[in-house]
């Protein structure tokens, strides 16, 4: 065998077929798609582009996103940590159910996370006539994108911590209790700085997911312009008007807050990789 | 200070971890918690710490019932088995932690805690460490810093879970001896958890043999040694050869085995009641010679020196069995004639 060749390693060709194949993979159905939206959206230059996204009704959508995004990713974020605290750390009655619900927004469309609201809050929901009584709209209003947008995106924060935390163990905790620490004091001085790259990992997933998703608020929205239309949703309805080059300009505003998400986790999982300290 | 613990019990699911163990300790005692693993010595050290609850029983330090105080009100220091170091902070952040978290009014100022973290890093010969992460020191120095953090609250009962359980042998004879020297130089009072009997016999001032979640003997090395409370006990310490006897007619006979029976007077633990028992002899309490022509009632397997004497293993009719004599008396494969100087023997309960 030649030196420097792993004996675990395949033949050279092979493993050229195999990375060949996962680049081509790889360039059709990510890199083509982001290219298609990118150009689609400078078709015809900057100008109608730009005049796209500062349309009253996309600013709007914009708004909406980000307040969407700005009110769901701390919610998970407190959410996520106390659900991966409890699961990682202790033993209950109920731990598997509750794992079991961590994991459920996974494991139904979205389209569900959305009608569970319209069963719960619309007209003809469950509490529809008491809030219609108190004139109090959830569907087809602000809240509603909450809710579905909580509901859908509550895993990602839990199901990064939960490996790390059970991994780490309650050492560390009960050495800080032995010391004197209160609970408020063990959670800021010991278990929060040992989780705090894979929080922010998980944040910054649960953020894409916050601004991107489609399915769920599609069926909370009700499509009002200026008022409960999402970017995702905005797109949406300017596709269908055939307005290409507004659709994917806001597609492309969309997909770089996206990819600046990504980026900015990347960055951090390097920084854990070199096992950075405090 | 002194501790107290009375009629202790706790259960995890089928498995009873603690037996209805009473123990007292006096005030500056160091007392090791000796036992196999699963008797229960981790679970008793917990106990006391607060980081677990008994299901029964009272804990008391200095009279005071601990049942209803939470862990960090108890002022324990607990060195944890795997250090359990604040993986993000530095050596002296580590040590610092428990000043650092005390209520403003008994928090001492900065440059106050500041000096005593450097007096405890200078008196466990690790101030070159302070600014050093715990990856980045070795297995025994982390075991300074995780003492080193547990006193910094100059805690009124120190617990150390096997302290010396994850460092290799040479590092722990060092250790040890410190450790020793510490304890009463600080004038603490320790319990250390430990299953290694050599240990227990050379640091404590009195060991708690458990068994099952018992406490099966509380006394002094010496005396545990000498007087060994049962046939667990005998069995666990003093690498004693286990034999199968029976008493009967004032004498200890070994049968089946080919040894000459034990008169009762020449025993140092003796069963009650006639019957079947278990016969501990220990290396030392060997008669051995060469076997002259037809006589003979074992064979020397192998021989290894150790300090002036010659341990050996012999071959008595398939059990073997360790025993001690000067060098040079027998070569391997020889036969010789072995009988039992003394024997410690317990009734054989089914």
């Amino acid at each position: 065998m030649a030196p420097g060749v792993s004996p675990t390693a395949e033949p050279r060709w092979l493993r050229r077929l195999l990375i060949g194949a996962a680049a081509l993979l790889l360039g059709l159905f990510l890199l083509l798609p982001l290219a298609a939206v990118f150009t689609e959206a400078l078709r015809r230059g900057w100008a109608p582009a730009w005049q796209a996204l500062s349309e009253p009704d996309a600013v709007a959508a914009v708004r909406l996103t980000l307040l969407v995004a700005a009110i769901a990713v701390p919610v998970n974020m407190a959410g996520g940590v106390a659900a991966a605290w409890c699961i990682a750390k202790f033993r209950f009655p109920g731990r598997s159910l509750l794992l079991a619900l961590i994991e459920l927004p996974f494991s139904v469309s979205p389209v569900i996370s959305g009608l569970v609201w319209v069963l719960l809050f619309g007209a003809q929901g469950w509490f529809g006539p008491w809030l219609q009584a108190h004139d109090v709209q959830i569907v087809f209003a602000v809240p509603g994108l909450m809710l579905a947008t909580l509901f859908v995106t509550f895993p990602f924060v839990a199901r990064t911590l939960i490996p790390l935390m059970q991994d780490q163990g309650r050492g560390a905790e009960e050495a800080a209790a032995t010391l004197g620490a209160s609970g408020w004091q063990t959670f800021r001085r010991v278990t929060l700085p040992d989780i705090r790259w894979a929080l922010l990992s998980g944040v910054l997933l649960c953020n894409a997911r916050a601004m991107g998703e489609f399915g769920a608020v599609s069926v909370v929205s009700g499509h009002i312009r200026g008022e409960t239309n999402t970017m995702p949703l905005h797109v949406e309805i300017l596709y269908n008007e055939y307005q290409f080059v507004a659709a994917f300009a806001v597609a492309a505003l969309l997909a770089l807050l996206a990819l600046v998400t990504l980026a900015a986790k990347t960055l951090l999982e390097r920084g854990t990789r070199r096992g950075l300290p405090a | 200070m002194s501790l107290e613990v009375a009629q202790l019990s706790r259960r995890f699911g089928d498995a009873q971890a603690l037996r209805d163990v009473s123990l007292a300790v006096r005030g500056g005692e160091f007392v090791a918690l000796l036992g196999p693993s699963g008797s229960g010595k981790t679970t008793l050290l917990r106990v006391l710490a607060g980081l677990d609850f008994a299901d029964a029983g009272t804990v008391r330090i200095d009279g005071r019932d601990m049942s209803a105080v939470p862990a960090r009100e108890r002022g324990i220091g607990f060195v944890f088995q795997s250090y359990a170091l604040f993986r993000h902070m530095s050596v002296f952040e580590n040590i610092a932690f428990g000043l650092r978290v005390r209520p403003r009014a008994q928090r001492p100022p900065r440059a106050e805690i500041a000096r005593r973290v450097e007096a405890l890093l200078g008196r466990m010969g690790i101030a070159e460490l302070a600014r050093r992460l715990p990856e980045q020191i070795s297995g025994g120095q982390r075991q300074r810093v995780a003492l080193a953090r547990a006193l910094a609250i100059e805690p009124r009962l120190l617990l150390l879970d096997e302290p010396f359980g994850a460092l290799d042998a040479e590092v722990r004879k060092g250790l040890r001896r410190w450790l020793r020297a510490l304890h009463a130089e600080l004038g603490l009072t320790s319990l250390f958890v430990t299953h290694d009997q050599e240990e227990a016999m050379e640091l404590a001032d009195r060991v708690a043999v458990m068994q099952a979640g018992a406490v099966v003997q509380f006394d002094t090395p010496a005396a545990i040694l000498d007087r060994p409370a049962s046939a667990f006990v005998a069995g666990f310490l003093g690498h004693a050869a286990r034999l199968p006897a029976r008493l009967s007619a004032g004498a200890l006979h070994f049968d089946p085995l080919p040894l000459p029976p034990l008169p009762r007077a020449a025993l140092r633990a003796t069963p009650e009641a006639e019957g079947p028992a278990v016969a501990f002899v220990r290396s030392h309490e060997w008669r051995i010679r060469p076997a002259a022509a037809g006589e003979g009632n074992a064979t020397l397997l192998h021989a290894r020196r150790s300090g002036g004497r010659e341990q050996l293993e012999i071959d008595l009719a398939g059990q073997v069995i360790e025993a001690e004599a000067a060098p040079g008396l027998l070569q391997p494969g020889q036969p010789c004639v072995v009988e039992a100087v003394t024997a410690r023997a317990y009734a054989d309960k089914p």
